[in-house]
């Protein structure tokens, strides 16, 4: 009956700093995802559970692009994105503006329900196996580093990731545009009185919010099929590490995506069986010494 | 009062939606096809073994004075929505025959329930030999293929042809542990090594850190004791990593022939795989699966040419016999040789288990191909007798210890 | 979290006058016996667990103002220790039963001891992490038997004496049980106890300067919603006599959810209601394949937009709304008198 426990075999230290390493690719995937949520947490204080369907449909629109219009991986990282900003643009106009001022608890609910319908509709139309989406020529081949080979197109997603985390950091907190949005959490009245268009800016938030996450699908989509299931796989483990992270912070979000990449890649070498719950033991543990995240702030 | 009409129409919607046609035992035949529509293993069976079911139906013509009716179901993989489907069809809907029900931990809960209500079902999709072995029951009949068949002819030919040490990569659940356990087998009882193997959990999109893993150990053969999806990714991003350039091979134990068109022949090539059926074997094959392929698109699995065949032996035995009655049926179709374009003389042993013949196929090179769908190429011919558990080595309570 | 249910849910439990209510209960109690005449048993049997388990999760959210998101792993651990206990020990179902329960119980009261202590998403989210863990501990452990469940349950002869296996006989059985647990809410509810819970609802710091020491009231509500949800997890695996990964995965806390959404939350009988429909959906659509999602979603949508109330809910508001219009409309002449006179 304990045979479930930890089998503890040391790899050599190559084997190791590769596994390291493709954590670290996940942990990618964590930090961007975690990153939208953030930032629509901190701007809009809604919990949105549509993010995983939006990642989704940010895969999809790359694979519908490629096999229905013959646009290539490159463009798609800009229309996917842009295209998954304007439907979570009108969600925001028709749904969610109207409950701004209920409990946030009530926005995760519409939100979970908007999740459903999207991954039923892509569900039905598509199954849930996968479609395949091959990895863009340029991008193809490994390099060897000499302790793994690692293939370019991973390692490219660790520099797309890093780059658009950090651009967005910079964006809102150290540009004028990023210094309305943080005014406008604190104290939307006051901002509006100063003649700033409070409705419109909380709108274009939740669209780029939505756009982080369908950029996290283009890149995704020529590594994990594309399926309409791949949201809702990752979203739970998102949010544990959102919280994990402290839900409004920006920061808390990208450090604890990759941090908590590592930790589950290490997972898979020594006990992986227990990757997919080891994000939730240690969100546990984090919210009972720390309520409100690394980062946070109280909830 | 208002709360009482609400009340009362809240039941109308309930009777709406629970009511069903009541069962009649001088119905006609009613055959259930009972799969993964829209998950994993859809393609494999899904919609298009209704049309198999459907076929078989409309070759056998008028079964007891009646045209047989074909229903269909999806179980989404999971065990309580089969079982309680399987249930409801044979308590309510006046299932006779319940057939395909792919993903093993499903066909282990629908065969309780058949052996309960001592009704029949034809298993074509599902691998563990447990459904002849130690779970086997009186009314069901395990149709195509299962994880020791696999095991032992893939495995051993891998070995034969130098493969000495595995590795295996192996989906966390039942299934992909018998699969392992069965080859693990195979391979020690040939000489080989098992060097080590990985569990991965359900639902993995990403296999690179198990491959790295089977990488470093340096066996000559990556074992893949998993099926469908994960078979697809694990190869494909092995082929990433350059599993294949460094010397491994992949040995994929389960493989359907919509896998290899999912992985294209670049990637797909040189694999060796274990089938019952193939659409190009023979002229009969090929007559069959261009019917097949004018009604769906493509041609047939060996699920759906399964559910053919198991649905249009079923029918035969009911017209021979004149009667639905189970106990009866069964013993008919043991009875009678199974013969049609897949089986040639196969014969439905008393656990369950149909003996037939089993094939060795290589995935050709892309050159080799001439036509869509054309992939396989025919390496050896194992026979019944010898790919199947023999039978008193499987733990059958029906079978009497002599 | 009481600003969620303040939604317009201020609640007398029935805006009915107490014959009324008896009436409607007979009537029910007569539909429920003589459910199985009409109905397939088997689906009467699923809707009554799921209405237990919706009635359950409903005292935390509904009367404490606390949503869990993990109610699942009760459910589900209930479930595979009656089915282990049945079959592999052998034991007779209320044994089974009760066992169950003890440890949905017992589970009850660590999970809840770890999160109380703290509130609204974080409570949600520390219940989904424990709830994830029990589902990686259903999934590694030998005796549950990962994917495949723990199949052929029996149903056994009720001390004894009664056989389950007749579907008749098990599901009156499953009724009474059903019954017991509703009386244990309602009677919570119409309690002292309740009132102290629906006190620290509405204004918890205000509880607390009265005196009550708040965090044993939310733990005792847990643990009772605990122990509840497992008790309809026990009998479920007895009547489907399987025992599943489905009952302990995050989903299944989200159904139950979306099922106390529609009834109403914060309404005793809502659950129940919103129980029935949603299976009856689930059965109705699930030739549809994935259409049962779009629903479910859609169904989530508009509760949240514009039936917060649910469906007993909103009943409920509109009798109380046309009662108080009858008793506040000011006789004529009164206002008449009034007026020349101002």
């Amino acid at each position: 009956m304990l045979s479930f426990l930890p089998h503890f075999a040391l790899p050599p230290t190559p084997a190791l700093f590769a596994q390291l390493l493709i954590g670290l690719i996940n942990g990618a995937f964590y930090a961007m995802l975690s990153l939208g949520l953030a930032v629509i947490f901190g701007m809009l204080n809604i919990i949105n559970f549509t993010h995983g369907a939006q990642y989704m449909l940010g895969a999809f629109c790359a694979w519908l692009a490629l096999n229905y219009l013959g646009i290539g991986y490159w463009p798609a990282l800009i229309l996917a994105p842009l295209a998954v900003a304007a439907a979570g643009i009108v969600l925001e106009r028709l749904f969610l503006r109207h409950i701004y001022r209920l409990d946030h608890l009530y926005g995760l609910l519409l939100t979970f329900g908007l999740a459903l319908i999207i991954e039923g509709v892509f569900r039905q139309y598509y199954g849930s196996s996968g479609q395949p989406y091959s990895i863009p020529s340029e991008l193809n081949g490994a390099h060897d580093l000499g302790f793994m080979f690692l293939p370019n197109y991973r390692a490219w997603v660790i520099l797309a990731s890093l780059a658009v985390c950090i651009g967005t950091w910079f964006l809102i907190e150290r540009t004028r545009l990023g210094a309305y949005l943080r005014a406008a959490t604190e104290n939307p009245v006051l901002v509006q009185a100063f003649g700033i268009n409070v409705p419109r800016m909380v709108t274009l938030t939740y669209g780029f919010g939505a756009a982080l996450a369908a950029f996290a699908g283009v890149l995704a989509a020529p590594i994990y099929q594309v399926s309409p299931l791949m949201g809702s796989n990752i979203i739970v483990v998102v949010f544990a590490v959102v919280v994990i992270g402290g839900m409004g912070s920006i920061l808390g979000a990208v450090a604890s995506g990759f941090v908590l990449g590592v930790i589950e890649g290490l997972t898979k070498v020594f006990y992986p069986e227990a990757s997919n719950t080891v994000i939730f033991v240690v969100m546990a543990i984090v919210l009972l010494a720390k309520p409100a995240g690394f980062f946070g702030r109280a909830a | 009062m208002m709360q009482t009409k609400i009340i009362l129409a809240a039941t109308a919607l309930v009777a709406l939606g629970a009511v069903s046609a009541a069962a009649q035992s001088d119905g006609p035949v009613k055959i259930g096809v009972l799969n993964d529509m829209a998950g994993l293993y859809a393609d494999l069976g899904g919609k298009a073994s209704v049309v198999a079911a459907e076929m078989a139906a409309e070759d056998a013509g008028l079964v007891l004075g009646k045209k047989v009716e074909v229903i269909s179901a999806d179980h989404q993989n999971k065990p309580d929505v089969g079982s309680s489907m399987a249930r409801q069809w044979y308590d309510q809907d006046g299932v006779d025959l319940i057939i395909d029900i792919p993903t093993s931990s499903v066909a282990l809960a629908v065969n309780e329930v058949s052996r309960e209500k001592k009704k029949i079902v034809i298993f074509t999709g599902p691998a563990s030999s447990d459904l002849t072995g130690p779970k086997c029951n009186a009314y069901s009949a395990h149709w195509a293929y299962d994880t020791y068949a696999l095991a032992h002819v893939t495995g051993s030919a891998v070995v034969k042809s130098g493969g000495d040490t595995w590795f295996f990569v192996t989906a966390d659940y039942a299934f992909g542990h018998a699969l392992e356990r069965d080859t693990a087998e195979v391979v020690k009882a040939a000489g080989g090594k098992v060097l080590g193997d990985v569990q991965v959990p359900i639902n993995t999109a990403d296999f690179s850190s198990y491959l790295l893993q089977a990488q470093a150990s340096k066996a000559k053969i990556i074992g893949l004791a998993n099926a469908g999806a994960d078979t697809v990714n694990s190869i494909k991003q092995g082929a990433e990593f350059g599993i294949v350039e460094g010397g491994q091979k992949f040995a994929a134990l389960l493989v359907f022939i919509t896998d290899v068109h999912s992985l294209g022949l670049k990637a797909a090539q040189g694999l060796q795989l274990t089938s019952p059926f193939y659409w190009d074997m023979n002229d009969e094959t090929r007559a069959f699966s261009k019917r097949f392929a004018d009604r769906v698109g493509h041609p047939p699995s060996l699920d759906h040419a399964g559910v053919y065949s198991g649905a249009a032996h079923y029918l035969k035995a009911v017209k021979a016999i004149g009667t639905k009655d189970p106990d009866k049926v069964m013993a008919q179709m043991r009875a009678m040789p199974i013969n049609d374009f897949m089986t040639k003389n196969g014969k439905l042993r008393e656990d369950g288990r149909v003996i037939r013949d089993m094939y060795l196929f290589q995935v050709k090179k892309p050159s080799e191909s001439k036509a869509p769908w054309d992939y396989y190429k025919l390496i050896e011919t194992v026979p019944g007798d010898q790919a199947f558990r023999p039978i008193d080595k499987g733990d059958c309570p029906l079978v009497k210890k002599n | 979290m009481s600003g969620m249910l303040s939604a317009g849910l201020r609640l007398r439990e029935t805006g009915l006058s107490p014959r009324w209510t008896l009436i409607l209960c007979g009537l029910l109690l007569a539909a429920a016996i003589a459910g199985p005449f009409v109905l397939y048993p088997v689906f009467l049997m699923k809707a009554l667990c799921f209405a237990l388990f919706a009635c359950a999760f409903n005292l935390l959210i509904g009367y404490v103002g606390l949503l869990s998101f993990g109610h699942a792993a009760f459910m589900g651990s209930a479930s595979y220790i009656t089915a282990h206990v049945v079959k592999v020990w052998g034991f007779e179902p209320l044994a089974g039963i009760l066992a169950g329960t003890a440890v949905a119980l017992l589970l009850g009261a660590v999970f809840g001891w770890l999160a109380i202590r703290r509130q609204g998403i974080y409570f949600a989210m520390i219940t989904l992490a424990l709830a994830q863990m029990i589902f990686f501990v259903a999934l590694q452990v030998k005796f549950t038997g990962g994917e495949d469940g723990i199949q052929a349950v029996p149903r056994g002869r009720l001390l004894g004496v009664i056989d389950l296996s007749d579907t008749f006989v098990m599901y009156y059985f499953v009724l009474v049980i059903f019954l017991i647990g509703y009386a244990a809410i309602y009677r919570t509810i119409h309690s002292p106890f309740g009132q102290v819970l629906k006190a620290i609802r509405e204004n918890e710091p205000r509880a607390i300067s009265l005196g009550y020491r708040t965090d044993r009231y939310k733990l005792l509500a847990f643990i009772l919603s605990a122990t509840l949800a497992g008790l309809a997890g026990s009998t479920k695996s007895l009547v489907f006599q399987l025992a599943s990964l489905t009952d302990v995965q995050w989903q299944m806390s989200g159904e139950v959810v979306l099922m106390t959404l529609i009834g109403g939350l914060g309404t005793v009988f809502g659950p129940v209601v919103g129980a029935f429909i949603d299976v009856t959906m689930e059965n109705y659509l699930a030739q549809y394949g994935s259409w049962v999602t779009v629903m479910q979603g859609v169904i989530f949508v508009i509760c949240v937009l514009t039936f917060r109330r649910g469906v007993v809910g909103e009943i409920i508001y509109l009798a109380q709304r046309a009662s108080i219009g009858r008793s506040q409309a000011p006789p004529p002449s009164a206002a008449a008198q009034a007026a020349p006179g101002e």
